[in-house]
């Protein structure tokens, strides 16, 4: 396959004319009794993925509608060629609701319910030959020229060094102007790692309904802390942040910001929705690294930029995440976690610009197929940001 | 010493640099930011990616990186001091101090 020109890559046309970079069939449980299972497929039936996680039942309100529309947004996600809704039966969150939800994008979607199947056994053999014709359907997809103004690139930064700020964030923020410039779209996240950071977004808001959203999500983020009595820095600067020598969220917040680059900011959108515009855009989510990875992939995010100081190995079923180093002696002690090093930055050997063009071309190399490491690795991290108790 | 060791300094009127790499304690270092220059005696070691404060910092006040406010002082910081968790308190998202005096 060629090499596409700048701003160019090799997708998956869908039936709702979004473009995807990866062809999975995804085996999604829809209930944490049926993880198991879902498991076990993706163990008999290559070409598909599935994940791991604790909920779907006695869940109401705000909270259900959340996870709702995670499940509902994987299954969407454009990188999915098509999913099997796994259910157990008796569960709040009905697969038949979830798959007529993921239905909606045209795709192929079926369901199997361990109860209505006779069991576990009965209901893996169902779910395993409903996946092994759609694998042998979407193998025979081509991949087609696509364009940058297709893509929703996801930013996010975890394990962070003092470097973050200055280096790689830095960075990313030049791949984030350039992915607009593109008519693509870029999220940013991580609203905790914001507080400190709002103003210097809100100033870039499109508009003063957007500048009041940004300081409404901050304010209700900061209350959290509140109505717990706690001390935000008990969990955030976390210990491997305050020992690469960051001292508080603000500080931290203001290297995370980096990473929206300098273009204005179109909206600010709920935790897994899809972005209604083009341009830099807003996700609610917590700075919780697998929270809002699942967050921006189940809002259509097809990749994401994570950078990290620390080390990570952080990646998701069925989006490519690319890792970025904010230093060189992380990225040469953990070369098999990280796929860029945007040390050279520290090292006075490379400039912002000329890293953020080499993500840029990276992104296009991923998006028509290059595999990152987390995805050799398989490491399908998923966690959705609850908002309520269970009942 | 005649060595230069690698800092950074991200905004003018900031009250700290970072050190690119460890930095013995005792060591001089020279710190520029577009108008502005320091030449300061390291009173602490300064590991990697740590900040070492540039000016004198008064308790109470305010510690600027990036051009904007990281946390406060919580206690006198000379120059040359390693700023950190010790003498450098966020004010952001503190739930621990509600209900007390404002």
């Amino acid at each position: 396959m060629a090499k596409p020109d700048s701003g160019k890559f090799w997708g998956y046309r869908r039936p709702d004319g979004r473009v995807g970079v990866r062809n999975h069939v995804l085996i999604l449980p829809t209930i944490t009794c049926a993880t198991q299972a879902a498991r076990q497929i993706t163990e008999l039936v290559q070409g598909t993925v599935s994940f791991i996680h604790q909920h779907g039942c006695a869940q109401v309100g705000v909270d259900y509608e959340q996870t709702f529309r995670t499940y509902a947004g994987m299954g969407a996600n454009p990188n999915v060629y098509g999913v099997v809704v796994l259910g157990l039966g008796c569960e709040t969150h009905q697969a038949r609701s979830v798959a007529g939800e993921i239905a909606k994008t045209g795709k192929p979607v079926e369901v199997v319910s361990i109860q209505d199947h006779g069991g576990t056994l009965l209901a893996i053999a169902q779910g395993a030959k409903i996946a092994a014709r759609m694998v042998q359907d979407a193998s025979i997809l081509q991949r087609e020229l696509c364009d940058f103004s297709e893509l929703i690139v996801g930013t996010e930064c975890g394990g962070s060094d003092a470097c973050s700020g200055l280096s790689a964030n830095p960075a990313v923020g030049v791949v984030s102007d350039l992915i607009v410039d593109h008519g693509g779209t870029s999220i940013l996240a991580e609203t905790t790692e914001l507080i400190g950071a709002e103003h210097l977004l809100a100033e870039r808001a499109v508009d003063e309904k957007v500048a009041k959203r940004v300081y409404e999500v901050i304010k209700a983020m900061e209350d959290r802390a509140f109505l717990m009595g706690v001390d935000i820095r008990t969990g955030n600067p976390s210990p491997g942040n305050i020992k690469g020598g960051l001292s508080s969220l603000e500080e931290k917040s203001l290297g995370a910001a980096n990473k929206a680059g300098s273009r204005p900011l179109q909206e600010l959108i709920d935790y897994a929705q899809t972005p209604s515009k083009k341009g830099l855009v807003w996700m609610d989510t917590p700075g919780h690294d697998i929270e809002q990875l699942t967050g921006m992939v189940a809002g259509g995010a097809q990749v994401v930029l994570f950078t990290t100081g620390r080390g990570t190995p952080t990646g998701s079923p069925i989006a490519p995440v690319i890792k970025i180093a904010t230093n060189s002696a992380i990225f040469a002690k953990m070369e098999d976690n990280i796929d860029v090093n945007a040390g050279t930055i520290i090292d006075g050997t490379e400039s912002i610009q000329a890293v953020g063009r080499r993500l840029f071309e990276e992104v296009a190399q991923v998006a028509s197929g290059k595999l990152t490491k987390a995805e050799i690795l398989k490491q399908h991290d998923f966690g959705i940001w609850r908002i309520g108790p269970t009942f | 010493m005649g060595e230069a060791y690698k800092t950074v300094m991200m905004k003018p009127h900031d009250k700290v640099a970072v050190a690119l790499e460890p930095i013995p304690a005792g060591a001089e270092v020279s710190v520029v930011c577009e108008d502005r220059s320091f030449h300061i005696t390291l009173s602490d070691p300064i590991e990697f990616g740590h900040k070492f404060a540039v000016v004198a910092i008064r308790q109470g006040e305010d510690i600027l990186k990036y051009g904007e406010v990281i946390g406060v002082a919580t206690r006198e910081i000379g120059p040359g001091e390693h700023v950190h968790i010790h003498n450098l308190e966020g004010k952001r998202g503190r739930g621990d101090r509600l209900g007390e005096a404002r």
